[in-house]
């Protein structure tokens, strides 16, 4: 029955997104492809690139004993480059325990509370950061791979809607600029597709790193909406709908950006 | 677009003081709304500062247009160019108003609509884009942008 609820869901969220042109998968492009060749160099080179600081102190974290449990990430994982390999390419993946899908840093942060008991790292901070990238980095060169997951039909049917939902002052969807202007010149800035193959970014204009959250509260105040707070369901949403939408391209992290 | 419409009507019949009454009433007839929104005629000089204002236009993240001392304008949207020669004063000032009303799917901000948004920012709230005067000042300098080659709104179009 919740099946065939979650088909008909679905159904309506694609039959609404019909408003707008989707990329199709042989068009689509990493968020690197529209940077300048100077920037799109400094994140190809890892001595260049700022976010590669951020993995080694992901590294260092990965090995330290925390919470009321003394244990460390790789007491438990072992070490990342095997355990972790290919993981975040499949987040964000259904929680068992939670009854719901996970970002990768919902994720470390449920690792945090539930097996080191340590307290939860504050949203973009920069351990949270950091571990998020050296996790990535396990992944980098790795397609996007979503899982086939019945329980989170749900969640990417709900980020669709959202996705083609007009907000804000300036009334905009998010597919009104990145299924259907990205090229184009908005301002200064080329708009790109919106793939979370990248994240987290060392972002130039931020001078520091940042999550893919970060990145959609940027967007949603840049139309005068009401950003969601750090962690909503909505943006768990939104990105289980982005990762199914970027499936197979190959996974960035660290990125840099504009 | 007509339920938009009566929604917006009863807004401002019933609740008199709320932030809905303080957007003028305006009339659209076909495609334009031929008279202006407040008493003072436009200032096409003002005009001009609001459309370059990135803050407060934000025109040129979408449009081109006649100005040259501007850098990084938008390829989003058509060049304002000419806009004066294919489009007469009321239909400009319907196109600034609510885009939306002319093309549903417009991506174009409607400047002077509060109704039927969602997640407004507490900072922009009930609060159109543009005020009254600016739509008409944008209206005045837009009026002033003739393309020799463009045919001039026939009287019909004008209305
Ligand atoms: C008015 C246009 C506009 C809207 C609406 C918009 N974005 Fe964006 N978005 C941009 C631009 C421009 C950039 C690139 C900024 C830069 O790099 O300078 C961007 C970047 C992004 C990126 C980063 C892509 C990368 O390669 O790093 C993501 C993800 C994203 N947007 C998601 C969203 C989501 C989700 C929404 C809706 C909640 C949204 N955007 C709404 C214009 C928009
Ligand atoms: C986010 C994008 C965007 C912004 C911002 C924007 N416009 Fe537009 N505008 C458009 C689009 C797209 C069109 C084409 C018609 C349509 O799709 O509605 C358009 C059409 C127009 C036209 C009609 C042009 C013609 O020749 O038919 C005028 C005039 C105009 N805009 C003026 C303005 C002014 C003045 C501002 C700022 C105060 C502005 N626009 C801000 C996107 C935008």
């Amino acid at each position: 029955m919740s099946r065939v609820r979650a088909v008909i869901v679905l159904v309506c969220a694609s039959a609404a997104s019909l408003a707008h042109a989707e990329v199709a998968l042989d068009q689509r492009k990493s968020g690197a492809d529209f940077m300048s060749a100077a920037t799109r160099a400094m994140q190809d080179d890892d001595t260049a690139n700022p976010a590669m600081l951020s993995t080694l102190d992901g590294e260092s974290l990965w090995t330290e004993k925390a919470g009321d449990a003394q244990k460390s990430c790789g007491d438990c994982h072992g070490p990342a480059p095997q355990s972790m390999k290919g993981v975040a390419a499949r987040y964000p993946a259904y929680n068992v325990a939670r009854k719901a899908p996970l970002d990768l840093s919902g994720q470390v942060n449920a690792c945090r509370t539930d097996q080191q008991k340590a307290e939860a790292f504050k949203p973009e901070s920069a351990q949270l950061l950091a571990l998020s990238a050296y996790i990535g980095l396990q992944s980098r060169g790795m397609p996007v791979s979503p899982p086939d997951d019945a329980r989170l039909a749900p969640s990417r049917a709900q980020g669709e809607a959202l996705w083609s939902q007009r907000i804000g002052q300036l009334n905009f969807s998010c597919a009104q600029c990145h299924d259907d202007n990205w090229g184009k010149r908005l301002g200064s800035a080329l708009i790109p597709q919106a793939h979370p193959n990248a994240y987290p970014i060392y972002r130039l204009d931020w001078q520091g790193m940042g999550s893919l959250q970060r990145r959609f509260r940027n967007c949603m105040s840049g139309v005068r909406a009401q950003a969601y707070p750090y962690g909503a369901q909505e943006f768990i949403d939104l990105e289980v709908f982005l990762s199914h939408r970027a499936r197979g391209m190959p996974v960035e992290t660290p990125g840099v950006r504009p | 677009m007509d339920k938009r419409c009566a929604a917006a009507l009863i807004m401002l019949a019933c609740c008199a003081p709320a932030a809905a009454a303080s957007l003028q009433t305006y009339e659209i007839a076909g495609d334009a709304i031929v008279a202006p929104l407040g008493a003072t005629q436009g200032d096409p000089a003002k005009g001009r500062a609001i459309i370059v204002d990135r803050q407060k236009g934000l025109c040129l993240l979408c449009h081109s247009g006649p100005f040259p001392e501007q850098r990084f304008q938008g390829d989003i949207a058509p060049s304002l160019a000419g806009a004066g020669s294919r489009l007469s004063e009321g239909q400009l000032r319907l196109r600034m108003v609510d885009s939306t009303r002319i093309n549903q799917d417009s991506v174009m901000p409607s400047y002077y609509r509060i109704d039927h948004l969602s997640r407004v920012a507490p900072a922009q709230r009930d609060k159109p884009i543009l005020e009254a005067q600016d739509i008409e000042n944008v209206v005045a300098f837009l009026l002033t942008l003739r393309d020799q080659n463009s045919p001039q709104p026939s009287p019909k179009e004008a209305r």
